[in-house]
């Protein structure tokens, strides 16, 4: 990696360029794929008023339960008619989004305390951790219920009270990894030539602490989208008559028996979708380690 | 920026110091180290890493300091640097007493010190090229005033410790052991200091590789004339590079010498028996070597014994080394100096 | 009985696969211990040293294996024999002690109870039996307090405490081999003094042949009647000790010899360091491996690999050598 030389090299703040990211793209092709796949889904997201074929909230008492394939309805209808597949591309306008707030919420609040906490050490840490220690005493999915509860139900509060039950995770993570960096030798290098610690934690942890952080955003991206469908469930989340992933598969559950693709569908659109983020957490986890750079 | 340097120039003289003068001293330095136990993690301990220690590091020479594992050295030589809080104490650096500066002038200082680590794998970011980690000191100290200036002197370092040119944009776990800490000494030459410290700087290396570090410690200390404190627990290697040699027992300086007279004429019996159990490569002199064999383990400094600490372990030791702890000049020859009331003759 | 030797390692060859192919981490070695002896073995990470340790005890990484080659002990064939046979052979006649000891011991379980497991598996003794046996091993290596010590768990033990006691699980069932591999490496100068007085004393007082590995050069000259010098998992030198030190015929135990600082050296010298660094097991050079690094080399060094042949007394891999010349200073330098 060589630097422009026009570049006065003391004040060069940012190095990763686009052009940067597009290499990554070209010289791996895992990340490559799996981009594409996450960036499907988002256009998915984007276009679904176009794309749908039909209205998603749309009842049609006469062609209820059709099975998938059906012409005119590719993936079938729900109970009331509804068109599936319009409800699955309308349906990852609510989960995609639900996802990413969710897990900026969780990655922000708890990489700051992690961040801070091991930095600092001491009664900092010592008070920080306490406090994500009381967070993580609740099962996650009460806590999410309780914060939805004081905030009052809908999406928005929905997906901060996700980030929320994240937070610890990321902390306690970021924590750990801060720890033991700060054990490395080669940061007391790094203070040794006289860094401000801005620039140990922007230059030295936050680069090393990006493995990790990839591998639990892909992670808590799939616990995000699972959450938000339970809190929807409950009635918390997603409202009637939004279509929603969560809500159709916990609908759709009544009908295993008899009409199994009611939940089939958008239990396969959330495995797609989480599958992809796993995907692509993984593969730049390997492409980013300059270790496994061949 | 060259006002800045004028300025500490100044502030240097103003606080008196000559080049005549020791360029470190250390005085009456503490570096413990609480240990902490319980949910609201109340202090239990203290370990003493360094417990009291007064030494000179002269301009110029090379200051050997060993010492078994635990027994303070490497905390030394981080005090020193101020990488770890010392609890006490003073370090003057050409007059200037380090445990006093406030962060921004401290981090100023560091210009001036450098050190070098034994792990060759964990001293290097993986993160980072060559070309960053040698160019990052350049940064923080604006030594490099474009980006061409900046790779000139990334080029002249690799140049000086006998690495390629080629090797700037590569990644640290692209190189060998031995490759990876000539980065290391590139990364403290690169603010051009003259003080390093060499933590262990040789000892994670192949047998074949070590000379070969050496050599290259000693060109570049007579190149710019650097002052070394050379930490390290092989005797034979602290004797071939140092002038002087500075011998540590949980946390104190038990004696020090000249690095000739240290091995000729040990005075402490730690030193004594520190001499003897290293072995020497010639079958005919190892065996008929007479060994002093320590009985017992290194005391711990989290609870060292009373009056000397050496004592427990000692084939010399009288009541009265239980009783009070023998001062460094003890024994007090000048130049050699030993912390023992019955010294070997 | 009937053997020549205690042991025979012959034209052993193991390889280990990796990433990027296979390395032939011994390839070609043969040796002999006699009953008492000490032998040393040296050479640097990656010489084979200890792979061919590992190979004698048959306790070779999942990824390596002996591919050629016959070890021999007491007239038993080694490497012919099963599993469960090899298992009885490890416990009680061979013994083995690591590098490190810090992960040697099992935290869980006290110490006494397992220096004494060697005795319930293969002496059949019931647990109190072994571990009063396992005390009075402690008492003999030098364990003080060794009634009190046996109930103590790992943890309590320094590292030094730590050797002996893997030492004393080595000897509780009398082997007439020890392999020492790395014994002291991890350990401070004077604790590794005091292990050093011990397996010397060891050897003396129960004639122990032992295996001592090591990249110590001075820990070879004072423990070791003859000494093996690998190099690329290759014997480049094998010889009596003395005449090894004194005039080694290898190029590479010649600069080993140069490159390392001597504590009873009188003036300050410039040391003589090995230039480059060591091979790639990899990739390795055609002819002798030492070539790109030996100051000695002819062309015939990179094209043609020598065998190990008798050079005055001694044994080495080298056509400079072979062909009667004399390695000094100023052809080297």
């Amino acid at each position: 990696m060589s630097n422009a030389p026009a570049i006065v090299a003391a004040q060069e703040p940012i190095r990763r360029t686009p052009v940067a990211v597009l290499e990554l793209l070209r010289g791996h092709r895992r990340v490559a794929a799996s981009f594409v796949l996450v960036a499907i889904l988002f256009l998915v997201a984007v276009l679904s008023p176009v794309m749908s074929p039909h209205d998603p909230l749309a009842v049609s008492p006469d062609s209820s339960y059709l099975p998938p394939l059906t012409p005119g309805h590719v993936l079938g209808t729900d109970e009331l008619g509804r068109d599936l597949l319009s409800r699955i591309l309308w349906g990852a306008r609510v989960s995609l989004p639900v996802a990413f707030v969710a897990v900026a919420v969780g990655l922000f609040g708890g990489g700051l305390i992690g961040l801070v906490s091991g930095y600092a050490g001491g009664i900092t840490d010592l008070l920080l951790m306490r406090l994500v220690d009381a967070l993580l005493a609740f099962p996650g999915l009460i806590l999410a219920i309780a914060v939805v509860a004081a905030l009052g139900p809908g999406l928005r509060n929905a997906m901060i009270a996700i980030g929320i039950v994240a937070v610890p995770v990321y902390a306690r993570l970021v924590r750990a990894v801060v720890l033991q960096l700060k054990q490395m030798e080669f940061v007391v290098a790094t203070r040794s030539l006289g860094a401000t610690p801005l620039r140990l934690i922007l230059r030295h942890l936050i680069p090393n602490l990006l493995n990790p952080i990839i591998v639990q955003v892909s992670l808590s991206a799939g616990f995000a989208i699972l959450a938000e469908a339970t809190l929807s469930f409950l009635g918390l989340g997603a409202q009637l008559p939004t279509p929603d992933w969560g809500q159709m598969i916990n609908s759709g559950a009544s009908f295993l028996n008899n009409d199994p693709w009611l939940a089939i569908v958008p239990g396969a659109a959330i495995s797609i979708t989480v599958y992809s983020f796993n995907l692509l957490g993984d593969s730049l986890r390997d492409a980013l380690d300059p270790r496994l750079r061949s | 920026m060259a006002t800045k340097v004028a300025e500490a120039r100044e502030g240097h003289s103003a606080s008196g110091w000559t080049p005549a003068q020791p360029l470190v001293e250390v005085r009456g330095l503490r570096t413990w180290f609480p240990v902490r136990s319980g949910v609201i993690s109340r202090v239990v301990g203290q370990v003493r890493a360094v417990d009291g220690v007064d030494l000179d590091i002269r301009q110029g020479e090379t200051l050997g300091l060993v010492g078994e594992s635990g027994c303070g050295k490497s905390t030394l030589g981080r005090s020193i640097l101020r990488l770890v809080q010392p609890t006490a104490g003073e370090v003057r650096f050409k007059g200037q007493d380090l445990l006093r500066l406030g962060s921004r002038a401290m981090r100023r200082t560091r210009r001036e010190m450098a050190i070098i680590f034994q792990d060759p794998f964990a001293s290097l970011d993986p993160r980072q090229t060559v070309a960053d980690i040698l160019g990052e000191a350049l940064d923080i100290h604006h030594l490099a005033r474009t980006g061409r200036a900046r790779k000139e002197r990334v080029s002249e370092l690799l140049g000086l410790v006998g690495l390629s040119t080629d090797f700037a944009g590569r990644y640290p776990h692209e190189f060998s052991g031995g490759q990876r800490q000539r980065i290391g000494i590139a990364r403290a030459l690169a603010v051009d200091p003259s003080f390093i410290v060499c933590d262990e700087p040789i000892s994670a290396l192949d047998v074949s590789i070590q000379a070969q570090i050496i050599n290259l410690l000693e060109q570049l200390q007579e190149k710019f004339h650097l002052t070394y404190l050379f930490i390290a627990h092989d005797l034979s290697v602290v004797k071939h590079i140092s002038d002087r040699i500075a011998v540590m027992y949980v946390g104190k300086v038990v004696e020090v010498s000249a690095a000739k007279d240290l091995y000729r004429q040990p005075k402490h019996p730690y030193t004594g028996s520190l001499l003897s159990a290293i072995p020497i490569p010639d079958p005919r002199l190892e065996r008929r070597r007479e060994r002093i064999i320590l009985k017992g383990d290194v005391a711990s400094p989290l609870n060292p014994p009373s009056g000397c600490r050496f004592r427990t372990r000692c084939f010399k030791a009288q009541p009265r080394c239980a009783e009070t702890e023998p001062p460094l000049d003890t024994v007090n020859l000048g130049d050699h100096k030993a912390a023992c009331y019955y010294p070997l003759s | 009985m009937a053997f020549a030797h205690l042991l025979e390692v012959d034209d052993i060859h193991s390889h280990l696969a990796v990433k990027d192919g296979t390395v032939r981490a011994v390839d070609g070695v043969s040796f002999k211990v006699d009953a008492g002896e000490t032998l040393g073995i040296v050479g640097e990470s990656g010489s084979g040293k200890s792979m061919t340790a590992l190979s004698i005890m048959r306790l070779l990484p999942r990824s390596g294996s002996i591919v050629q080659g016959k070890v021999t002990f007491k007239g038993r064939v080694l490497t012919e024999l099963s599993e469960d046979e090899m298992e009885a052979i490890r416990g009680t006649e061979i013994a083995m002690i690591f590098q490190d000891p810090m992960t040697s011991l099992n935290p869980v379980y006290r110490t006494g109870w397992q220096v004494g497991e060697p005795l319930r598996i293969h002496r059949h003794v019931d647990t109190r039996t072994s571990i009063r046996a396992a005390a009075d091993l402690f008492q003999k290596v030098g364990i003080p307090d060794a009634s009190k010590r046996v109930t103590q768990f790992p943890h309590m033990f320094s590292g030094g405490m730590r050797q002996r006691a893997m030492i004393a699980m080595g000897l509780s069932t009398s082997p007439s081999l020890l392999i020492a591999d790395e014994p002291t490496t991890a350990l401070d100068v004077t604790i590794q003094a005091q292990i050093l007085e011990l397996l010397r004393t060891l050897n003396r007082d129960y004639g122990t042949a032992t295996i001592l590995i090591t990249h110590n050069l001075g820990v070879v000259a004072g423990m070791c009647d003859r000494v093996i010098v690998m190099y690329a998992g290759r014997v480049v030198e094998q010889g009596r000790t003395e005449d090894v030190f004194a005039r080694p015929e290898h190029p590479y135990t010649w600069s080993l010899l140069r490159s390392i600082p001597r504590l009873d050296a009188d003036e300050h010298e410039p040391l003589k360091p090995i230039d480059g660094s060591p091979p790639d097991m990899v990739r390795l050079p055609a002819g002798c491996k030492f070539t790109p690094r030996c100051p000695f080399a002819i062309p015939r060094c990179a094209a043609e690999e020598p065998e190990l042949l008798t050079v005055r007394d001694q044994l080495s891999r080298c056509w400079v050598t072979q062909a009667g010349a004399t390695l000094d200073g100023d052809q080297g330098g």
